[in-house]
């Protein structure tokens, strides 16, 4: 294996840049290294300048998505060596305003994220003194999946739908609000149907499915998607058959 | 940078905007083959049109019958008809795939293996193929 591999890193530095360009670093490649590491080389030890952003090194926080080759990642999964001889190029993710060099900029999906009430809804709460909401294994099991979500926006770099139509709510959004539909103790399904069954919702997605493949915690965002059109569309059918009274 | 900008930074946004290219469907295997499965509802829709004149001329008349037959046996229509038989297996095949996603039926409080859908679907399509074959050549 080379001692060293080239990274070919996006710059963009909004005080002097109109547009991002590319900086080369040369790091080593250990065996053991990440491009996060390779990164972080490069920030400790050659270019105090570049910004990224990193937190816990380990898939769980979700701060590290970069597009590597290309491709949507958490740098921190991703091994230098498995691009050795190189170069590797790192990008920010795909399809959101950059700030500075790999930084973007989430506030979209902060802003989109709370319309599908990413939480258990209930129409009348138990009181405390009945105790917690008991849930059997398969109950746990409806749900767990989606709730492997850590929100770091590899699917929305990996859909071209939110890149054309950057009013769709996206493939995270949607697999966490089917995350509390299947969720036994919830009764907030209507409530969250009524926001994804417009346009930019559901139906916004025509089932590429390159979330679901970059997906590193398998939440398989694109079944969500289309469960939750089968959905909207067997409401759609209750709505034009049965009378009023019937409907819910 | 592999991406244009649709807008730069500006005094008031400061932020980079990428804009997606028009091309972006070339750039992995996995967005072309999503285009050509969204194309292959064109074909699909040109079979259903040709069965329909092949079920017009044959209610209309033997001669209306072989004029057809004349005709679907046109080079022209032939190449169309190749391609387009292409474009469904594509078709069939992506979908057929895509099913289990769409679809996590339970049984027993179990969930339906994907394998097991998918091969349904194809065991659904052997027994109407063999219906079909079988009035056809019957």
């Amino acid at each position: 294996m080379a001692d060293d591999i080239t990274m070919q890193v996006a710059r963009y530095r909004p005080d002097k840049d109109r547009e991002p360009g590319w900086q080369e670093y040369v790091v080593p490649v250990r065996e053991e290294w990440t491009v996060l590491d390779g990164l972080n080389h490069v920030k400790n030890e050659v270019d105090p300048t570049l910004a990224y952003r990193w937190s816990c090194r380990m898939g769980i926080c979700g701060s590290c998505g970069m597009n590597v080759n290309g491709e949507p990642r958490l740098t921190c999964a991703t091994f230098l060596s498995d691009y050795a001889p190189g170069p590797v190029r790192v990008e920010p993710l795909a399809h959101f305003p950059v700030i500075r060099d790999l930084v973007v900029d989430l506030d979209d999906f902060m802003q989109k994220l709370p319309r599908v009430s990413p939480w258990i809804i209930r129409d009348e709460e138990q009181p405390v003194e009945d105790g917690e909401y008991l849930q059997t294994p398969e109950e746990l099991d409806a749900y767990k999946q989606f709730s492997m979500c850590i929100n770091c926006m590899l699917c929305y770099a990996a859909c071209p739908v939110y890149g054309l139509e950057p009013d769709f709510i996206g493939p995270a959004a949607i697999a966490l609000a089917e995350r509390y539909d299947l969720d036994s103790r919830d009764q907030g399904a209507r409530q969250r149907l009524d926001v994804l069954i417009e346009h930019e919702g559901v139906y916004g997605c025509t089932f590429v499915g390159e979330c679901t493949r970059v997906c590193p915690k398998h939440v398989d965002p694109a079944a969500a998607i289309q469960r939750y059109k089968l959905k909207a569309a067997q409401e759609s059918v209750k709505m034009f058959l049965l009378p009023r009274a019937l409907r819910r | 940078m592999s991406t244009q900008a649709t807008h730069g930074a500006t005094q008031q946004d400061p932020r980079y905007h990428p804009a997606v290219p028009v091309f972006w469907w070339t750039r992995k295997a996995s967005y072309l083959v999503f285009v050509l499965r969204e194309l292959s509802s064109i074909f699909v829709a040109w079979l259903v049109l040709f069965l329909l004149l092949f079920v017009r001329a044959v209610g209309r008349s033997e001669a209306a019958y072989e004029e057809f037959l004349d005709w679907a046996a046109s080079p022209w229509l032939v190449t169309l008809n190749v391609i387009a038989l292409a474009f469904v297996v594509l078709h069939t095949v992506t979908w057929f795939s895509l099913t289990p996603q769409a679809m996590a039926p339970r049984v027993r409080g179990r969930r339906v293996p994907p394998a097991a859908i998918i091969g349904a679907q194809y065991a659904g399509l052997a027994v109407v193929s063999a219906i079909v074959v079988w009035v056809v050549l019957g």
